[in-house]
């Protein structure tokens, strides 16, 4: 549905790399996360799907358009929620949707099906102009009128970014609707506990993919065992694990630090760092083994990059 | 056309939804058509002159009196010496010195002329020459009232005089504002037209719908004729008000041909908001695009011949002028208002503006990309 190949963008006349060099492709009516941080590309990669910004090199596909050339094409079959807030302040919920309706020459009468379970949520607010409405519903509303036009394929970058917890479950739940619908969904975000939730994933850095999988592939690809270490006196905790164990990676995740046991095979390291904290002077000690998250394979990721 | 009705109608929605926009539009063209046109006014007058009178005779006091009698000058005072005199042309308290030297009287009496000291302060150009002009014209005409007192009118005149008598055309009366209404009402249109479409399009980047418009299937001309419209709509009403405005407080209603005036209103409307969407198409924010369209309006208006007249420009200036807008629609207005002109007066400005508006849309219109 959609597929890209060798793209690369970059801006300031080639001094800034933004993509480089991607390829991937997604299937008919998954769910497609990208996950990176801030400034990985995702967006780049978005607005060149979306027809607004030429590749420099490589090319893509969506619905199977070349996206240079047949972009007038593309442009009526997706649907783009870009990852600012965009749509006019200064009118209503239902103007809004009315006009991006209109200017796809439809509706809202003849897609209304499709975006009924998200326009109940915002229906009581719909003379309320959408510069006064909260994120959750600013995303809503945002999604409805990406929606609208009944796309085959839709482009969402970073829906919940700034959007609260409970919203965001929301969202994720309607995109896992539309899923069932048969609509194509790429999806980006920085929030690593949302990427158990797509179908398949792209963790990216830098403007290069790091590894496309399912997030269980994913997870079970991790190389090595991981630890959850926890103690009294968290911050000295992790100065002295990175100190005696430097060629283990350790970082705090939450309330415990994840311990990353590489090179530590067939030894028993539970008992072992036990005794080693005990002695250091440590109390409450817990270590014990864990399933990796997504977050984990990501940062192993970079930190296997970076070295 | 589908798609350009249901654009209109979002623009339209958006324009009277913004209270303050809506505001100036009609405030704007009322305020600045009863304020400028009192206060920006070429008429010099409140000269204040200071005179060093050393003859202290009926004649020279008769020349003081006709002097202030004519309105334009306010007698500073009189002062013993033109040292004095002069500091206060130093202190900018005086504009002119008039000295009258001793045995102005006798002298004139015996010698049959006598000579007169003016000293200006030219800091003021404008005032300083008019003011001069006046004080020349009083005294000429002082000359004549004494000659006419000694010389016995006979039969056959001495000498043959030319005497000029001026017959001010379309303005007899030389009302300044006359000649000034219509020129501010020509800037007022610029300003809206102008300003109002460059910033809307920019708005819209800066606010990121521009993105959204993008993906859809919306045409560029489409999109750009969604912009014009309501704009060319507003400027027509901005100029309706302006003319009524006009009509009522100063009396002004267009000689010529009405339908001629509002023809080429629509076709100048076109070129502006042409001009205002090129600008938006090349700037990313509110800000840049409104002081590039500032930069702009300056020249426009200083250069437009409605405070300067084009004619005395030096010929580059000239040459720039006809590639400024506003300065046929500044003669167009003055044309019709004044002149009584109709269609055939104002076609050659009607093709030149129409030159301008395919020009500055087409310009538009190909530098507004939909991707980059």
């Amino acid at each position: 549905m959609v597929s890209l190949k060798n793209i690369t963008k970059t801006y300031n006349h080639g001094t800034v790399k933004a993509v480089d060099d991607v390829s991937f492709s997604v299937e008919k009516g998954e769910l497609f996360g990208l996950i990176g941080p801030d400034g990985a590309g995702k967006s780049s990669i978005f607005r060149m799907l979306a027809t607004l910004l030429i590749p420099d090199k490589g090319s893509a596909t969506v619905a199977g358009h070349d996206i240079v050339n047949d972009y007038k094409l593309i442009r009526s079959k997706v649907g783009y929620m870009p990852g600012r807030f965009s749509l006019y302040p200064d009118l209503s919920i239902e103007e809004n949707l009315d006009f991006f309706a209109t200017v796809f020459n439809t509706t809202v009468k003849e897609n209304y099906h499709l975006i009924e379970d998200i326009y109940v949520q915002i229906a009581p607010f719909h003379k309320r102009r959408a510069g006064r409405l909260s994120g959750g519903m600013k995303q809503k509303l945002a999604l409805c009128c990406a929606l609208i036009h009944k796309p085959t394929v839709l482009f969402l970058d970073e829906p919940t970014t700034g959007v609260d917890p409970v919203s965001r479950r929301e969202f994720w739940e309607m995109l896992k609707r539309l899923r069932q619908q048969g609509i194509t969904i790429l999806v980006s975000t920085p929030y690593m506990d949302e990427a158990s939730l797509c179908d398949r994933i792209a963790l990216i850095q830098h403007g290069r993919i790091l590894s496309i999988d399912t997030p269980q592939g994913i997870a079970a690809a991790y190389p090595n065992s991981l630890y959850a270490v926890k103690a009294t006196d968290m911050p000295r905790l992790i100065h002295v694990l990175s100190t005696y164990y430097p060629h283990m990676h350790s970082y705090l995740f939450g309330e415990v630090i994840h311990l990353d046991a590489r090179g530590m095979g067939g030894y028993n390291l539970p008992d072992e760092l036990t005794q080693f904290l005990t002695a250091e002077g440590f109390a409450d000690i817990e270590v014990k083994p864990i399933a990796p998250t997504i977050e984990d394979c990501f940062i192993n990721m970079l930190v296997r990059h970076d070295t | 056309m589908r798609t350009v009705k249901f654009l209109l109608q979002k623009e339209f929605r958006q324009i009277f939804r913004n209270r303050a926009i809506l505001a100036l539009i009609i405030v704007m063209p009322v305020m600045q058509l009863i304020i400028l046109p009192l206060a920006a006014d070429y008429e010099v007058k409140n000269i204040n002159l200071s005179v060093v009178d050393h003859d202290h005779s009926p004649y020279a006091q008769q020349l003081v009196a006709k002097i202030t009698a004519s309105g334009y000058f306010r007698l500073q005072g009189y002062h013993a010496s033109f040292k004095e005199a002069y500091r206060l042309i130093e202190q900018d308290k005086a504009d002119l010195v008039l000295e009258i030297p001793r045995g102005f009287e006798r002298d004139l009496i015996r010698n049959g002329h006598q000579q007169l000291f003016i000293a200006v302060n030219a800091i003021n150009g404008t005032k300083a020459g008019l003011g001069s002009a006046y004080l020349s014209s009083i005294l000429r005409d002082y000359n004549d009232g004494i000659r006419m007192e000694w010389i016995a009118p006979t039969r056959f005149r001495p000498a043959a005089t030319i005497e000029v008598i001026p017959a001010n055309r379309f303005n007899p009366l030389l009302n300044y504002q006359f000649f000034m209404v219509p020129g501010i009402l020509a800037i007022l249109l610029t300003m809206v037209g102008g300003f109002l479409s460059a910033l809307n399009i920019v708005k819209e980047k800066e606010i990121g719908t521009i993105e959204q418009i993008n993906v859809t299937p919306i045409k560029k001309h489409h999109f750009i004729l969604g912009k014009l419209i309501p704009f060319w709509v507003l400027g027509n009403v901005v100029f309706t008000v302006g003319l009524l405005v006009s009509w009522v407080i100063y009396g002004i209603f267009p000689q010529g041909s009405i339908p001629a005036m509002y023809g080429f209103i629509s076709i100048y409307l076109l070129a502006v908001l042409g001009f205002g969407l090129l600008i938006s198409t090349y700037t990313d924010t509110q800000q840049q695009a409104m002081f590039i369209m500032f930069f702009f309006m300056m020249i426009f208006i200083l250069m437009g011949g409605l405070f300067t007249s084009i004619d005395s420009m030096p010929p580059w200036a000239k040459a720039v002028s006809r590639l400024n807008p506003v300065s046929y629609l500044v003669e167009v207005m003055r044309m019709i208002v004044l002149k009584g002109s109709g269609w055939a007066d104002v076609f050659p400005h009607l093709g030149a503006m129409l030159g301008f508006a395919v020009v500055l849309n087409g310009w538009a219109i190909l530098n507004y990309r939909k991707k980059s």
